[in-house]
């Protein structure tokens, strides 16, 4: 990084590329993987999670977060559809995570008994 | 190709009764006729089933292998999703059952949990991929270096930290820019920071947490500090109970390096800053700076006398400044927006927010950033949503091994270095555990002194011998073996060791006895005169059991349960214990199913 304005400049085009993902291409789930979320059985989750998405041949993108804090609710997991706000679930199993994966992201329903907020700032 | 070819997908169409009442056959002969016009008839294979349940939806078909989910379907609905979905991919929206309750979902700024939280050190942490340094950079990342580096000169930044007004987040809460100043002052061409994230109070998680979901905010804040004291290398002092905020960090490092965000030559500013993981082996007392700095260059880790103060005299005999991992998380927020965004927060002699890591006997155990000045209450209660089993609260402890417990009637107290201090209890790094009525308080001060005891380096008398001997004294009091005077020599010994330990360990080691000893004095006593523990925790002073003969209903669960056939009676009748036979384990109390037996 040669000047503040290259930082910022890339800054400005990561910016827009995510923006870009975020409305047009492509879903993501987003799983808490902190220390919490891993002992609480994140990695399962990320396997079922990942297991359905090629099961069911869906383009979306899994990545992975730290921990949001409610360490109580892992293990977590933030569905992120183009275009709309990030959903945040919790106290999951991979069998409640496939059927969420489902819900949400194929027939954009909420699981009410799972949900826990909305990222809306 | 032929009937056995597998199919890409698989129109399933319900034809229960209730769908068929809507119209489904028709629509699964639109389908058939409509796939065989596109000409997919052999990629796409229409199925009948029965009910789903849903039939005032109905007609209904569902899409495999996504597993779309399409509702009162009309037959000119059919073409669209067969052009649209099987042949191009794309799922019609139009046509998906929706309720409205993505609306009604609360947003994060409305549920109990967040309501009253403010979040600057873990503002990305669970929202960004730690392992990805794009997303920190898009989200603002590296800019508060590169405003600090390229647009302000040491003296400014390090006023700017001055005038945030922000405190040491590692406990002791001493200014960090004083601190930088020190270290900025001494003279030397090698100087270091370090990073401490030995992280060793029981039931805290704070720095874990930031270092595995943020880890470019640390690199970023150290870089800071490095700049305004005119260090050119780090350290962080990570323990290697930590292997995930490790790997995530030394991966933050190198593509940091490759970004050229570390190394030589800086934002073109001249300056230059490498920075180096060293990871501790889990000892309590390396979090001690002179301790931790002697870890660092290979040896025992074990605290020397200040003065010379580590920005004197740090690490290889180099100034070095020494902060923890959630004074640094609050460095770039500092520099981007400004001392007086921070020190707006909170209160006026402690600015800012803290990490605190609820556990215990809370609802909600999980990592929470209040303002300072936020009331215990509100953090225990209206953020972690009150105790267990809505038992009743009895005290909270603060500060790990060095802090306090402080009971019910101080729950209003706003949280800010100063005023934990004046009861007796400490800000430490943000470890809370919430205890509720259940808890024995001589067995909380006992397991406290255990921990410090076991992680005494040794090196000086007064925490080795001394805390050794309050110790066995607490042991000997929840062991029913209390005498008259013991509490007497606890303080005695607790206040030598407190003014002649040689760090912080020691001198902090009493702190957990003499505050129970201050709050729940009776608890003792009940202990050493009237060989009781009052909260049932102690087992060599547990009373005998007895049956309340009003409320027994003769279920006989309680003699099923005895390990040790101490119980006796007929079904229908009232049981009774042998005090002589029984041995306290409280098994039948727990199967009581109406709480009919009693123990004292």
């Amino acid at each position: 990084m040669k000047s503040l304005q290259e930082l910022r400049d890339m800054r400005k085009r990561l910016e827009k590329d995510m923006t870009a993902r975020d409305d047009k291409e492509m879903a993501r789930v987003i799983i808490g993987m902190g220390t919490c979320g891993i002992a609480a059985g994140a990695r399962d989750i990320l396997k079922a999670v990942t297991d359905e998405i090629n099961k069911r041949d869906l383009d979306v993108k899994i990545v992975q977060t730290g921990c949001i804090g409610m360490c109580e609710e892992e293990p977590i997991f933030d569905i992120a559809k183009p275009g709309e706000d990030r959903i945040t679930y919790g106290n999951l199993t991979p069998d409640t995570a496939r059927q969420i994966i489902v819900e949400h992201l194929i027939n954009n329903r909420i699981d009410k008994e799972h949900v826990i907020a909305r990222h809306n700032n | 190709m032929s009937k056995e070819n597998i199919y890409r997908s698989h129109v399933l169409v319900c034809t229960g009764t209730g769908c068929v009442s809507s119209g489904a056959r028709a629509i699964k002969d639109v389908f058939i006729d409509e796939l065989h016009e596109k000409k997919i008839e052999d990629e796409v294979r229409v199925v009948e089933t029965g009910c789903h349940g849903f039939c005032e939806r109905g007609p209904i078909a569902i899409v495999y292998p996504e597993g779309v989910f399409y509702s009162e379907l009309k037959e000119k609905d059919v073409a669209e999703i067969v052009e649209e979905h099987l042949l191009k991919g794309r799922i019609v929206e139009r046509l998906l059952y929706v309720d409205d309750d993505k609306e009604k979902v609360p947003g994060y700024s409305d549920i109990d949990f967040y309501k009253k939280q403010k979040r600057i050190a873990l503002k990305n942490c669970g929202r960004i991929d730690p392992e990805n340094i794009d997303e920190y950079i898009a989200g603002g990342g590296y800019d508060a270096m590169g405003i600090a580096l390229t647009e302000l000169d040491q003296a400014k930044v390090i006023e700017m930290v001055k005038d945030s007004g922000l405190r040491g987040r590692g406990g002791g809460g001493f200014p960090t820019g004083l601190k930088w100043s020190f270290a900025a002052k001494s003279p030397g061409d090698k100087k270091y920071v370090i990073c401490n994230a030995d992280e060793g109070d029981p039931g805290a998680f704070m720095d874990r947490s930031i270092l595995e979901g943020d880890p470019h905010k640390i690199i970023e804040g150290m870089a800071i500090t490095a700049y305004a004291i005119g260090a050119d290398e780090g350290y962080v002092y990570v323990r290697a109970e930590y292997p995930l905020a490790i790997q995530r960090l030394r991966k933050a490092i190198k593509d940091a390096e490759e970004y050229g965000l570390l190394g030589n030559d800086i934002f073109g500013s001249g300056f230059n800053f490498k920075l180096n993981i060293k990871e501790g082996a889990g000892a309590f007392v390396c979090g001690e700076e002179t301790a931790l700095m002697a870890s660092i260059e290979g040896k025992r880790g074990m605290p020397s006398p200040r003065p010379p103060y580590p920005a004197v005299k740090g690490l290889w005999g180099k100034p070095t400044n020494i902060n923890n991992v959630e004074t640094l998380a609050n460095i770039p927020f500092i520099i981007q927006e400004g001392p007086a965004a921070f020190s707006s927060l909170g209160t006026e002699g402690s600015p800012g927010t803290k990490v605190f890591a609820l556990t215990g006997k809370i609802k909600n155990t999980g990592l929470v950033e209040v303002p300072m000045g936020t009331t215990l209450r509100e953090v225990i209660f209206d953020i972690g949503g009150g105790l267990q089993e809505n038992r009743k609260f009895k005290a909270v402890q603060t500060g790990g091994p060095s802090g306090g417990c402080i009971p019910e009637d101080y729950l209003d107290l706003p949280i800010d270095y100063d005023s934990l201090l004046e009861v007796g209890a400490m800000m430490g790094s943000g470890g809370m555990v919430v205890m509720d009525d259940n808890t024995c308080m001589v067995d909380v001060s006992r397991f406290f002194l255990n921990f410090t005891q076991s992680e005494s380096c040794g090196k000086c008398t007064p925490c080795r011998e001394g805390t050794k001997r309050m110790l066995e004294i607490l042991n000997r009091i929840t062991e029913g073996e209390g005498k008259s005077g013991d509490i007497k020599l606890l303080r005695e010994l607790a206040e030598h060791i407190r003014d002649t330990s040689l760090c912080g360990l020691g001198q902090s080691a009493p702190n957990p006895v003499l505050s129970t000893l201050q709050y729940f004095e009776n608890e003792y006593i009940a202990h050493i005169e009237d060989e009781k523990c009052p909260a049932g925790v102690c087992e060599n002073l547990q009373g005998a059991y007895y049956v309340l003969e009003d409320d027994c209903i003769g279920c006989g669960l309680c003699r099923k349960a005895c390990p040790v056939d101490a119980i006796s009676g007929k079904p229908k009748e009232i049981y009774t214990i042998d005090s002589e036979i029984c041995i306290s384990c409280g098994v039948c109390a727990d199967k009581c199913p109406k709480d009919a037996i009693a123990v004292g």
